[in-house]
């Protein structure tokens, strides 16, 4: 039997700085090939920082203070060094936040795609320029010549947005980590480019860790999702089943408290505090008692 | 007295113009004659994706950057071309909550000589008790507690300092205040309790309130009207009840159909976002 994809098992990290701050508790989830799942929670739920644990750029304030990270049944966190550098940008790949500051504004952007091809892939001359051409077709972008002498100040933030994607899938990895990778976009813009991930991921059977705040792009994009607070998962599941049926008080009032436009008055309930104490009562490992 | 507290007419903004005898440039312009028009009372949402010019228009309207052409009315006096002094006087009555409130609360300042400073300032407490007294009470307000008052604002919550941000405009019981995408940095839950207390506080003090976001959900949220903007132009301007239930521009029914709603939908990213050109019927 192939093992999952990414099984993640009681992950668990703190924060060296903080103190021991727990920032990841027994965290467990896994990722068959070619799923979409996504990792939402509010600030300090860490979902960054099980994301940037797969991609072995945690910083050196958070320390793994147990529990394993397996990737095609290997464990990352005990791999040799060599192993995972040469696993890392090519089987598992990152769309980064801020197409503004991933991008080396001093290279045109022939040079920062083509350094994954080159390193990780081999190619040179000819083929690595025609391969880039090919990528950023594939992602959609008209005159890929112009766009591959240009330089990232010249291209908008979506045109940037559509080049790390082509970055990211050009290695043909089997995990992609995309890292809230429409939060600076404008809301029109942000569809297109969910649109094309979507239509990238399913034309190469990709698994995506999908990081987002926003559970309307959860709602749209994702397969599954885990829903993090503080460090611990709340609820885990089916999109269709944790959007439509969500089962803890938490989940429940975090969809209420989002506004809509489709429904006047939403948006202004805050989650209510006796939800918070009830979280912090399972955090400390006790049971709730009382709460709604 | 007029129910139209704030009026702009043909409201025109041009960045980068130059007359100098070496250096000409006509400049960019980017607001191209706007009209808005605000009642007391009344909150106001101005949304648009980048470069739509939204902020410039909120910053227009509290003329905190040169028009090029049009005017502003506030409370009947025209003050598109008001001396520096009598805008002083006009800025108690017309406050402004920034996007950031990290970049625009002085980080060297304790929260109480920020809450304090400008209540003295534009003579609205005769002294530092009675302007310390208006202080707790607009903390007690906003639901912070008093032991923030000998904090810095580095020390403080996102949510905290956005809470800050409201009790100083609110402290010099204005007439209007422009809110510049606010909650756009925070958390969903904080976000929450934010618009919860700008639209009581509003609705307490008869604010009229001019709401920039990018956000339609949130102007839904807050707002009695909205005006679209696009491209430094009003696309669209109504009631939001009839505006999201009915858009009359293909601009701003592409900007409502373009929300992930936290709805299943497997057919939502079927459907492409026309570009720009291929829009008919978004000026109006």
């Amino acid at each position: 039997m192939t093992p999952p994809l990414v099984s993640i098992e009681a992950l668990s990290a703190s924060s060296v700085r903080e103190g021991g701050t727990p920032v990841l508790r027994d965290v467990s989830l896994t990722l068959e090939r070619g799923e979409v799942r996504g990792l939402v929670g509010e600030s300090g739920a860490g979902k960054s920082t099980i994301a940037k644990a797969l991609l072995g750029i945690l910083p050196e304030t958070i320390r793994i203070t147990g529990g394993w990270l397996r990737f095609e049944g290997r464990d990352l966190l005990t791999m040799p060094s060599g192993e995972l550098r040469a696993m890392r940008g090519r089987d598992i790949t990152l769309i980064p936040q801020d197409p503004q500051t991933a991008l080396n504004p001093a290279r045109t952007i022939e040079a920062q795609l083509t350094d994954g091809l080159r390193m990780k892939l081999g190619l040179r001359g000819t083929a690595l320029h025609a391969r880039a051409i090919e990528l950023l077709e594939e992602v959609q972008i008209r005159e890929p010549d112009r766009v591959l002498r240009s330089y990232p100040h010249q291209l908008s933030g979506g045109m940037r947005q559509r080049i790390l994607i082509a970055a990211a899938f050009a290695p043909g990895p089997k995990l992609v980590v995309a890292d809230e990778p429409t939060t600076a976009l404008d809301v029109t813009v942000q569809k297109e480019i969910l649109r094309l991930m979507r239509r990238m991921q399913e034309r190469h059977g990709t698994a995506v860790i999908f990081v987002t705040h926003d559970l309307g792009v959860v709602a749209k994009v994702c397969d599954s999702v885990t829903l993090l607070y503080a460090g611990k998962v709340i609820e885990a599941g089916t999109t269709a089943d944790v959007i439509e049926q969500p089962q803890h008080a938490y989940t429940k009032a975090l969809i209420a408290a989002g506004p809509r436009y489709d429904r006047p008055g939403q948006g202004l309930e805050p989650v209510p505090e006796a939800i918070f104490r009830q979280l912090r009562a399972e955090l400390a490992g006790t049971a709730a008692k009382g709460a709604p | 007295m007029t129910d139209i507290l704030l009026d702009a007419r043909g409201l025109e903004v041009t960045y980068g113009r130059r007359h100098g005898l070496l250096a000409k440039s006509p400049g960019t312009r980017v607001l191209h004659g706007v009209d808005v028009s605000i009642r007391r009372g009344e909150t106001v949402g101005i949304v648009g994706e980048s470069g739509s010019g939204k902020t410039t228009l909120g910053r227009a309207l509290l003329r905190l950057v040169p028009v090029s052409a049009g005017s502003i009315r506030f409370d009947g006096e025209d003050i598109t071309a008001a001396s520096p002094e009598r805008m002083r006087a006009v800025r108690r009555r017309m406050q402004m909550i920034f996007q950031d409130p990290m970049a625009s609360l002085n980080p060297r300042h304790t929260i109480r000589t920020i809450l304090t400073a400008p209540l003295l300032l534009h003579g609205v407490a005769p002294n530092q008790r009675a302007a310390e007294e208006r202080a707790h009470a607009t903390l007690a307000r906003v639901s912070l507690p008093e032991l923030v008052l000998d904090r810095y604002p580095h020390e403080l919550s996102g949510g905290q300092r956005q809470r800050i941000g409201i009790a100083r405009a609110a402290l010099l019981e204005p007439d209007f205040v422009l809110a510049d995408e606010i909650v756009s940095g925070l958390d969903v839950s904080t976000q929450a309790q934010v618009l919860r207390l700008l639209k009581d506080l509003s609705r307490e003090m008869g604010l009229a309130m001019a709401f920039i976001s990018h956000d339609l959900s949130v102007i839904r949220a807050v707002c009695d009207r909205v005006y679209v903007m696009r491209l430094g132009r009003v696309v669209e301007e109504g009631p939001c009840e009839r505006i999201f239930a009915n858009p009359g521009s293909d601009y701003t029914r592409l900007l409502i159909d373009a929300i992930p709603l936290p709805d299943i939908d497997p057919h939502w990213l079927d459907s492409r976002v026309p570009a720009g050109r291929e829009l008919e019927n978004t000026h109006g």
